[in-house]
C-alpha cells in the first residue's frame, strides 16, 4: 500500500489532530504509544474517523485576561457585586473605575479595528463569496447574493494581541490574590 | 573589540528609563534610522511584557512574598529583586521595600552614595541597597533586555550614550559613569539631557532645523521630568559658514517635577474630602494621585471643561459600595498647578528659600520653591553674561536685566499639556516684551517622553561624523578651597580662598595646564578639600585665586578627597603636588595630583563619605 508522502501543511494538521486525539482518546493514545514502541501497526482499523472538528480553547489566556481586567479595572469586583441596592450615581462612579481600567487593558493588549469601515446605518452590497465569519446576516435572509442591506453594527476584529508571557508553572487560576496588610 | 553596529542612547531617568538605538550601517547624513527597544519586564508576578519605558523602581521583596518562578525573566535570570513596572506597582503598596528616585540620591552630596542607605527610613531587616547599586540594577536590566533581543550585537560592543541632568556635579557624573562601567558598558559617553532633547529635535526635523533657527538664536531648553527640572541655553553661531550649536549655560539642580504636581493635586482633593468628613488612608491617596494624573491631563487640554469626576476605588472587593466619588475642577487645577508651579512672576523674581532645619539631611533636598517660573527667572538673570564673548550674539542690550532667549524647546511629559506650554511662553514673552525684545518662538516636534533616549542614540551616531554636534564642554568652572596664609586669629576660622583648578567649558578629551600653586600633601593620610563650582565665571583660568565671592556666583559642592598611597614613599613624608584637571572622552571630569618630581599621578575622589 503506497501512498504519496504528506506535505508539510498536511503533517502539521495531522500532528495537531493527533495531539488532541491523544489527549481525548485513551485508546488512541495507547495505539500511538505502541507505534512508538515499534509494534506492528494494526491495519484492521476501519477508515479513520474524520479528524476532530471541535477544539478546546486553552483556559490560560482567558484566565490571564480576567486577571488583567480585575487588576487594572476591578472587573470581577464590579460584576460580582449586587447592583440592585445602589443608585445609578453610585454605580456610575464605580463604572468609571471599571471603564478606565478595562479600557487601559484593552488598549495595551489588543489592537482592535472595525470589521467594516462604513458608518453604521450605511447601505452596502455583499457580493457572492463574502466572508460569512466576519459578517453576520440578519432579518430577511433569502435568495442568493449579492445581498443588499444596512450596516447595523460595524463589528470588531483583533488585529494584534500582546498578552504578557507567563512564567512556566504560574497559577493562572488565581485571578486576584487575597491581600493581607501586615 | 569589533566595530559597533548600533549607537545606543540610554535615558536613565528619575522615574523612567528608556533605550533607543540607531543602526549605524543603515544611516546616512542627518537621517538616522531610529528605534526604541521594547523592554521586557515583569508586569505582574510571573507575567512578562514588553513596554517602551522601564520604570526606575527597584523592589526588594520579602523571601515569602513571591511564589517560586514568579520573578523569572525572558533571559532566564531569576533575581531576588524586581525592576520596572511590577516594582513600581508592588512598591505603591509596600513602600518600605521600594527604592525610587535613585538618580536624585546619586547627586545628593550629603550622603554616601555607595552605602546601602535605600530605601530610606525602612526597617533594618529589609534589604538595603545603595543609590549606585540601584542605578546599576536598571542598567543591567536594560543590558540583558538588549542582549536578549540582539544576541549577535552585545551591548558592551556598541557605541553607548548615557544621559544625565545638565546640572549634575562632577561627583554625580562620575558615579553615573561608574555604574555604567560596572554594567559592562565600555564604550561610554555621557550627555546632558537638555542637549539630548535638542539632538532629538534636530533629528526629527530631518535637516529642516537649519531653516527653523538662524545665527544669533538663543535656544532655551526647559526640561521638566518626573523628578527634576533642568534648564539649558544653547546658542546658534556660525563657524566657517556652517551653523554651530554651543551649549553656553546650564541651570542649578532643581528637584522638582511632574510627580510633585500630581501629588500636590491629590493633597488638594484629599483636603477637600477631609473637609466633608471623609479621611483617606495612604493607599487611597496613592489611588487618588493616579486618578489626578489622568484628570489633570484632561483638564489641562480641554480648558472649556469645568470639572472631571474622580473616583477613589475601595480597597476591598465591594467596589460600588466602597468607592468615594469626588471631582477635580478646572479651578483647582489652575490654582494648584498653574498658579502653584508656574505662577505669573516678574523677570526679577527669585526662588524663595527657607532656612533648612537640621533634619533635612535624612531625605532628598527637594526644591524649596515649587515655582518653576521663579527658577527660570533666576537662571536667565544669573546667566546674563553668558553670551558676552560669543561672536555673532554678544552681550544683551544695556537695559536688559536678564538674558533674552529667542526660541524655546520644551521636553518632559509635563508639557503634553498645551496650557502649561502656553503659560511659560506667555510669561517669558511678557518679560521679553517689557524689555523691548522680540518674543521667543517655540520649537516643535520632539517626542516628549522618548526625546532624551532618542537624542542620545542620535548623538552616538553624530559623534562618528554623521551630523551637527552641540559644543559646550563643562558647564562650570571648578575650584578647591585653600586656607590663606594669614596670621592665626583665635576663634576665627582662617579665610578660605577659592583656587580655580578647572576652567569653564573644558571639552571632552582636553586637559588643563599645570597651575602654579603647589600643595604639600602628607603621604598615607587622606586630605580633604572644600570643592566649589561656578556656572557664571567664564573668565577664570587655572590658578586664578578668589578671595571673596557671592553665593550667587559660586556654590559649594561636596568635599573631595585625595590620598597619597605609601607604596613608593615613606608615610608621613610631605610631597609637593599640583592639581591637574582633565575631561575624559566619556565626558567626566578627573582631578589628579601630580608631584613635582616623578611621573606618578593620584586620582582625587569626588564622592567622599560624609
Amino acid at each position: 500500500m503506497t501512498q504519496p508522502r504528506p506535505s508539510l501543511a498536511a503533517r502539521i494538521s495531522l500532528a495537531i489532530s493527533v495531539f488532541w486525539r491523544i489527549i481525548i482518546k485513551p485508546e488512541f493514545a495507547l495505539g500511538v504509544f505502541r507505534l512508538r514502541q515499534g509494534a506492528e501497526v494494526e491495519r484492521a482499523e476501519p477508515a479513520a474517523k474524520p479528524a476532530a472538528l471541535l477544539q478546546e480553547t486553552g483556559p490560560a489566556a482567558a484566565l490571564q485576561l480576567l486577571g488583567l481586567l480585575q487588576r487594572d479595572g476591578r472587573f470581577i469586583d464590579f460584576i460580582e457585586e449586587d447592583v440592585a441596592g445602589f443608585s445609578d450615581t453610585e454605580i456610575g462612579a464605580a463604572a468609571r473605575v471599571v471603564h478606565e481600567g478595562c479600557r487601559k487593558v484593552m488598549r495595551e493588549h489588543f489592537t482592535l479595528e472595525s470589521v467594516r469601515g462604513e458608518a453604521e446605518g450605511a447601505r452596502l452590497t455583499l457580493e457572492p463569496g463574502f466572508d460569512a465569519a466576519s459578517l453576520r446576516l440578519t432579518g430577511n435572509v433569502v435568495g442568493d447574493p449579492p445581498f443588499n442591506g444596512t450596516l447595523t453594527h460595524k463589528g470588531w476584529t483583533a488585529t494584534e494581541i500582546r498578552l504578557p508571557k507567563l512564567a512556566v508553572g504560574h497559577d493562572v487560576n488565581i485571578l486576584a490574590p487575597a491581600e493581607v496588610e501586615l | 573589540m569589533s566595530e559597533a553596529r548600533y549607537a545606543i542612547g540610554v535615558d536613565l531617568g528619575t522615574t523612567n528609563c528608556a533605550l533607543s538605538y540607531v543602526d549605524l550601517a543603515a544611516s546616512e547624513g542627518e537621517s538616522g534610522q531610529q528605534h526604541t527597544l521594547p523592554v521586557a519586564q515583569l508586569t505582574g508576578p510571573g507575567a512578562v511584557e514588553e513596554c517602551s519605558l522601564l520604570p526606575s523602581f527597584l523592589y526588594l521583596p520579602h523571601p515569602d512574598e513571591m511564589a517560586p518562578g514568579d520573578l523569572v525573566l525572558p533571559w532566564g535570570a531569576q533575581p531576588d529583586f524586581i525592576v520596572g513596572e511590577l516594582a513600581r506597582d508592588r512598591g505603591a503598596q509596600t513602600p518600605i521595600r521600594l527604592i525610587s528616585s535613585a538618580k536624585s540620591w546619586l547627586c545628593h552630596a550629603g550622603v554616601d552614595r555607595r552605602a546601602a542607605i535605600l530605601p530610606a527610613e525602612a526597617p533594618e531587616d529589609v534589604p538595603h541597597s545603595s543609590p549606585l547599586d540601584a542605578s546599576i540594577r536598571y542598567l543591567e536590566h536594560l543590558r540583558d533586555a538588549w542582549n536578549h533581543d540582539h544576541p549577535d550585537a552585545p551591548l558592551g560592543e556598541q557605541e553607548l550614550t548615557l544621559t544625565i541632568p545638565a546640572s549634575f556635579d562632577p561627583a554625580a557624573r562620575e558615579l553615573t559613569a561608574e555604574a555604567a562601567r560596572a554594567t559592562g558598558y565600555d564604550r561610554l559617553t555621557v550627555l546632558e539631557e537638555p542637549q539630548a532633547a535638542l539632538y532629538s529635535w534636530i533629528q526629527s526635523s530631518e535637516g529642516a532645523w537649519r531653516e527653523q533657527v538662524q545665527v544669533g538664536d538663543l535656544i532655551l531648553v526647559v526640561d521638566v521630568g518626573g523628578g527634576t527640572t533642568d534648564l539649558s541655553l544653547i546658542a546658534v553661531v556660525e563657524q566657517d559658514g556652517n551653523l554651530e550649536l554651543h551649549r553656553i549655560a546650564v541651570g542649578e539642580h532643581i528637584l522638582l517635577g511632574g510627580d510633585n504636581m500630581d501629588l500636590a493635586l491629590a493633597h488638594v482633593i484629599a483636603g477637600k474630602l477631609a473637609a466633608q468628613g471623609t479621611q483617606l488612608d495612604t493607599w487611597q491617596i496613592r489611588a487618588l494621585t493616579h486618578g489626578c494624573r489622568a484628570a489633570k491631563e484632561l483638564l489641562l487640554v480641554a480648558s472649556d471643561q469645568d470639572a472631571v469626576p474622580l473616583v477613589v476605588p475601595s480597597r476591598g472587593s465591594r467596589l460600588i459600595g466602597g468607592s468615594i466619588r469626588t471631582e477635580l475642577t478646572q479651578e483647582e487645577v489652575t490654582a494648584t498647578l498653574v498658579e502653584g508651579f508656574f505662577p505669573q512672576v516678574e523677570a526679577g523674581a527669585r526662588p524663595v528659600s527657607r532656612p533648612r532645619t537640621g533634619l533635612t539631611q535624612l531625605g532628598l533636598p527637594y526644591a524649596q520653591d515649587a515655582a518653576i517660573t521663579r527658577h527660570l527667572a533666576a537662571f536667565l538673570t544669573r546667566q546674563i553674561g553668558a553670551t558676552a564673548d560669543l561672536a555673532g550674539i554678544g552681550a544683551p542690550a544695556a537695559n536688559a536685566s536678564f538674558l533674552h532667549p529667542t526660541a524655546i524647546l520644551f521636553n518632559g511629559g509635563v508639557f503634553k499639556s498645551a496650557m502649561l506650554v502656553e503659560r511659560i511662553m506667555d510669561i517669558l514673552n511678557g518679560w521679553l516684551t517689557a524689555e523691548g525684545a522680540p518674543a521667543a518662538r517655540r520649537l516643535e516636534g520632539a517626542d516628549l517622553d522618548l526625546a532624551v533616549a532618542r537624542g542620545a542614540a542620535y548623538y552616538g551616531y553624530v559623534r562618528r561624523g554623521g551630523g551637527v554636534r552641540i559644543r559646550g564642554g563643562t558647564a562650570q568652572a571648578y575650584y578647591v578651597g585653600v586656607e590663606s596664609a594669614l596670621p592665626a586669629v583665635p576663634g576665627i576660622a582662617p579665610p578660605v580662598q577659592a583656587l580655580c583648578v578647572a576652567p569653564f567649558g573644558m571639552e571632552e578629551g582636553s586637559a588643563t595646564d599645570l597651575p602654579p600653586q603647589e600643595f604639600g600633601l602628607v603621604v598615607g593620610e587622606p586630605v580633604r578639600f572644600r570643592f566649589f563650582g561656578s556656572s557664571v565665571r567664564r573668565q577664570d583660568q587655572v590658578g586664578t585665586r578668589l578671595d571673596q565671592w557671592t553665593a550667587e556666583e559660586i556654590q559649594e559642592l561636596g568635599e573631595i578627597e585625595l590620598t597619597l598611597p605609601a607604596d613608593t614613599r615613606t608615610p608621613g613624608e610631605i610631597v609637593p603636588v599640583k592639581l591637574h584637571a582633565a575631561v575624559s572622552e566619556a565626558g567626566t571630569l578627573r582631578l589628579e595630583a601630580i608631584p613635582r618630581e616623578g611621573d606618578e599621578r593620584w586620582q582625587v575622589e569626588f564622592d567622599v563619605r560624609s
